[in-house]
Formats: C-alpha cells, structure tokens, sequence
C-alpha cells in the first residue's frame, strides 16, 4: 500500500517581517500602558551561552548572545470573558534560525457555569513527569528556545470545555499545524546535518492546513489526578531523513506523519510522596508503538532542620521501538535532585542526571535560579553530553557541553 | 428570635462552667469549637494579601496575592492564592483543599508553561514563598486536626482571653509540637499564637491587629505578625478589600480555575 506524500515548501520569514512584527508587539505595549483595565506583563531577557568544546560543523561558534522579550497583555470583559495575548520574540547573535517571532497565545476565553470556550492561538499542556513529557501534544514544541523541550509555539485553536462535577472534558479543533523549530546551519545542539525548514514532507495531502482533534478526559479522585485523551491528527514529533535542499547542500528533511494517539496520564500523592505516570500508544505511517514514563517523587521537608526543601525524583522512561525511535529517551533512567531553600529569593536548584541503560550515554543538566531584588530573575543553566554512544541519537551533540546565563527583567 | 436561641444553646457550654472548667480538654475544645463556628458559616471570600518579609538586618521584600476561600459543607474548605507580585511569579497560583478527615490536597499552578503541579501533601511544616508563615499556619486550622486544653484566663492588651493550647494531630508532618493561643472571651477572637517546635522550644509568635466585623457577623484581622525567635526574622500580612458571600461555586476553586486565570 502507498501512501499519498505531498511536499509544501515554506516561504522563509523574511527579516521584514521579523522587523514589523517587533514593531506591532511594541506598539501594542505603548497601547496597553494607556488603557486601563488592560494589565500588561512579561520580561525582558539577555542572554549569553558558551559552549565547552570547539564546535564540530562548520559555521558553527563557541558562544553566543541573544535578547528576548515577552510581552503579555490581559484584559478581563466581565466575570464570563477575558482576552490574552502573549507575543515572544528573540534575537540571537549565532544563529539566524533561533532569531524568532512567534504569537505564544492570542485567544478569548467565553465562560459559562456549563461550559468554557477558547478561541484562537493558545498553549495547552498536558502531563505529570519532570523529564519526559510524553503525553503532552497539542503545541509544537519551539526547540529552538531550549532542548528541554518545554518551550512551545502558539497553537490556533477553538477549545471546548464542559468543567462537569464527574470530570473536565476538553474537545480541542487544530485547523492549523505548526513545524517544529530546530537549530540553523550556525547553530549548536544539532545534528551533523541541520534541518531545513524548507524541507518538509506531510503525510496529509491538505499538509499544514489538516484539521487536527483531541478529545480529553481528566479528573481528581481524591489524592489521584489521572487524564485520558485520544488524539488524531499530524504527529507533533517529525521523522528526520537525510536530503539536499533546493541548493544542493546535504541537510535533514522532515517528514510528519497522521497519526491516532491515546495518551493517560495518572499521579498519586500519599504523604511525601508523589507517584507519576505517562503512557502512549500511537498509530500512524509508521508502526503502532506504545512509549512510557513514569516514577516518584520523594520531598524531604525541613531538610535536616532547616527551612530548605529538598525532592528527590527518579523515573524511566520507555519506547517500545527501542533504537528504532528518534526521541533519545527510549531505555533512559532519570535522576533528579531538586533543592530550594525557602528564602525570600525564592532560590531553587536542580541537577539531573539521564542515563541510557543500553549504552553509556547520558546527559548531566544542572538549572538554577533566583530573583534580584523585586524585578530581576537571574538563571543559570548547564547542560553536559558525556560518553554519548555513536548509536544513540545524541552522539550529534556530543561536542555541544554548554553554561547559560540568563538575566531577566520581569515586569 | 430563632436565630438568638440557637445562638445562646451553643455558647451554653461555655458558659456553664462549672462542669466544664472541672475538664480542662472539654472546655478548651469547646472554647475552639466556638471559635470556629464564629468564624465560619461566611461561605465564601476574596481579599487581597500583601506579605512584608523582613530578615534579621532588617531587609524587606514584599509579596502581593489575591485569596479566594469557599467552605465546603461537611468538608474543609477551598482556597486559591494568586500571586501578583514579585513579577516573576505572578499569576502563579496555589490550589488547596482542606479536608476535615484525610489528607488536604494541593496543587501549583506554573503559568508560564500552563502546568498544574500537584504538590506533596506533607509540606506542611515548610516555609510559605519564604515567609515565616508555613504552609499549615495559612491553610485554616480544622477543628478536628487538634486536641485541645484549657489552660486559663489572662488580660491580653487590655481584652479579657481565655488561654488555651492546641495539639496537632498529625505528629508526623506538623512543625510544632503545640500552640498556645490567646481569643478574648466576648467575640472569641484569636489575638495571639505562640508556636513551639518539635523539641518543645518556642519558636514563633503570631500577633493580630486592627480586627474589623464584616456583615456585622464576621471578625477579622488586618494585621497578622509572625516573628521567628530562633532566627529573628518576620512577616507582617497586610489584609484589604475584603468581600464576603460574593456566590463562589466550587469550580471557582478547582484544578480547571487554575487554568482560567491567563
């Protein structure tokens, strides 16, 4: 059986654009400055990263400094409607892929006692483990911004939700499919090919233009929170091949896939401790898969009498494809320290170790931060690839030992 | 007239006291059930919080939220704190369900990534966003997490008090190892709560200021200060705008309001 493969190429965003669309997020702060009513926030951050090793690609740098800016303007109708925008944009001075603009959120909320209704770009997550999120699916993922994954692009949505006493039932309508972002050609924490984005191949002939759903169920029964959802639609995660471009030079492709996905997410509290689980199954072009993650979360409070609390997280994570799947956690065990000392600073520090059970790779991520005086933020971030094993989808990053710093002014 | 004789049968113990005064458990008990039968019935409130954390040189920083509390009939009751400022943490928010028999539930809500965080029950003995209030001193007492003692009657500031102690329950995640509070014997106000630790020391002091009736029913403080004497630190908790009976229903103080709030 064949499948119907159409290509769409993107027109790249043009430094014009990138320009008016910093302009339309200035002057939309000016606006909301003078409207009362109207609460305008965000932060405004500078941004330098140095990377340990020489770089192994061409073009690449050994460090780099960027700017970013995220306004965020609400505004509350009445007790039934509200309007959120949130606008992010970033300048970096490495590489011009990281250079980005995108509408985080942009959407009204309409509220009934019955139901509640969203409408239009929104960010929506779903999951209960620190590492991996696995069940997380309706935005795609901004990777660029951070390989932790939690940075996500503004997904356009109407989002139905009935908040009955037996649960929350959420519908979800996608009419628009987002790519993954990833480092450019001079960007570090990529694979010895870059991926064009120009490249990109969907498995549904209406491409990006698909109309994506999910539907979710969730609920808290007394100390457990679990959630269930079926999801059909273009797979957030891409499958990377390698390619030339249009000008000849080797690259990575992506390829999106249809996929229907079942998604549970479950967590249990006793005492001090937190039980966590994620699971998946999904079915697309490729071969039905199920992937888990899953662990405990232990907190020692009053650590050894003084104020300071202290978690201790271990959890795994599981791919049945095993070395057949591109996500590099598929055999992983996952440790986690996380320390906040309860001051006034609201200090917090967290160390993470990932190690592949199969082979020797693993990953050491250290992330810390606390507040200078009432509006600075000041964070710090490591990131570590050791022994990373030809094999494993990280080898690519194996040069790629980096410290962020990142200072930001919150307003 | 209905209201009035309900009103007086259930202070009665209370006042017949030579029965109670004999037992020192059922008159303490009784003087906290009275406590919290004044303070309760409000169902439901919002008011906005400014905390001022002071350390031992005097420093200060500040934090601002708004409360919304709904009591929950035969259970605990529900609250939600929404930070304002620092910044960096607004529209971050705290979700707790009290509840009178098991464990209270919590959960954190991180706008920034639109995540709800459950929280490990046993918090409670930690520190509140670095203040010296911790989590159990915020969350409303329930009447049935202590054993309660009377142990007399003193001039607190010029207000006749009753004195009595409160012993937590649940010996394995509280702080303390009891309190000592002192509520004025005409409208069962707490004035003042000294804590002591686990090893029996003194450890904080809470002192309320400036109460004010609401609904010509319900007193309270617009000042609470709690001083650390072990470490010499303190928060000052100013109160305002309070507002009661505004129609809160339950989902206004569930998981799905947390994802309301931006």
């Amino acid at each position: 059986m064949t499948r119907h493969l159409s290509s769409k190429a993107l027109i790249p965003k043009s430094q014009l654009a990138r320009r008016g669309g910093l302009f339309v997020i200035v002057l939309s702060l000016a606006i909301a400055g003078r409207l009362t009513g109207w609460e305008l926030s965000g932060y405004i951050a500078g941004e330098g990263r140095l990377f340990m090793q020489d770089p192994l690609y061409d073009g690449q740098d050994r460090h780099n400094a960027s700017m970013a800016v995220q306004p965020q303007i609400y505004h509350r109708f009445s007790d039934s409607s509200s309007l959120t925008f949130t606008g992010f944009a970033r300048a970096d001075s490495a590489d011009p892929h990281r250079t980005h603009l995108d509408l985080r959120e942009l959407n009204y909320l309409y509220r009934q006692d019955e139901f509640e209704m969203r409408l239009g770009i929104c960010k929506v997550f779903w999951g209960v483990t620190e590492f991996v999120h696995l069940v997380d699916i309706v935005n795609q993922t901004d990777l660029v911004e951070d390989i932790d994954g939690e940075e996500k692009l503004g997904q356009p949505m109407i989002q139905f939700t009935l908040p009955a006493r037996w649960g929350r039932v959420d519908l979800i309508w996608m009419p628009y499919f987002r790519q993954r972002t990833f480092p450019g050609r001079s960007g570090r924490l990529r694979p010895a090919l870059y991926v064009d984005p120009d490249v990109v191949i969907y498995e549904s002939p209406e491409g990006r233009n698909r109309w994506d759903f999910v539907a979710r169920y969730s609920r808290s029964l007394g100390s457990c929170d679990i959630g269930l959802y079926v999801f059909n639609g273009t797979d957030r995660q891409p499958l990377l091949f390698p390619t030339t471009n249009r000008n000849g030079q080797a690259v990575l492709g992506s390829f999106y896939q249809e996929i229907t996905q079942l998604g549970l997410d479950a967590q249990y509290s006793s005492g001090n401790w937190l039980w966590k689980i994620e699971a998946i199954y999904k079915d697309g072009y490729f071969e039905g898969h199920s992937a888990a993650t899953g662990g405990l979360e232990y907190t020692c409070v009053n650590l050894a009498g003084t104020r300071a609390d202290l978690g201790l997280i271990v959890e795994y994570a599981y791919d049945e494809l095993g070395d057949r799947t591109q996500t590099p956690y598929n055999h992983d065990l996952m440790f986690g320290l996380r320390f906040s000392p309860n001051d006034a600073a609201s200090t917090y520090l967290l160390a993470g170790l990932i190690q592949d059970v199969k082979d020797t790779s693993r990953i050491l991520i250290v992330e810390a931060s606390r507040r200078l005086g009432s509006h600075w933020r000041m964070s710090l971030e490591l990131w570590a690839f050791l022994d990373t094993d030809p094999g494993d989808s990280l080898y690519g990053l194996r040069n790629d030992d980096f410290a962020r710093l990142e200072i930001a002014y919150c307003f | 007239m209905m209201s009035l004789a309900i009103l007086t049968l259930s202070i009665l113990p209370l006042l017949n006291t030579d029965a109670t005064y004999r037992d020192p458990n059922q008159f303490g008990l009784a003087i906290a059930t009275e406590v919290d039968r004044r303070s309760h019935g409000f169902g439901d409130l919002t008011a906005d919080l400014t905390m001022i954390l002071r350390n031992s040189r005097g420093q200060e920083s500040r934090r601002r939220m708004r409360i919304q509390t709904l009591e929950v009939p035969d259970d605990g009751d529900r609250s939600l704190c929404v930070f304002i400022e620092p910044a960096d943490i607004k529209d971050t928010a705290l979700l707790t369900h009290t509840h009178r028999k098991t464990e209270d539930d919590q959960w954190l809500y991180l706008p920034a990534l639109k995540r709800i965080k459950r929280i490990s029950a046993a918090n409670k003995s930690s520190s509140f966003v670095g203040s010296e209030f911790s989590y159990e001193d915020i969350a409303g007492q329930q009447l049935e997490k202590y054993t309660y003692r009377f142990l007399g009657q003193e001039v607190l500031d010029g207000n006749d008090c009753y004195v009595i102690e409160r012993v937590p329950l649940d010996k394995r995640n509280s702080g303390y190892s009891r309190q000592k509070a002192w509520i004025d014997r005409s409208e069962y106000r707490i004035w003042k709560v000294e804590y002591f630790d686990r090893r029996g020391a003194l450890l904080k002091t809470l002192c309320m200021r400036g109460y004010r009736l609401y609904n010509q029913r319900f007193w309270r403080p617009q000042i609470m200060e709690m001083v650390n004497h072990q470490t010499g630190k303190s928060t000052v908790l100013i109160w305002s705008e309070y507002r009661f009976g505004l129609g809160l229903k339950e989902d206004d103080l569930s998981t799905n309001a947390l994802l309301r709030i931006k």
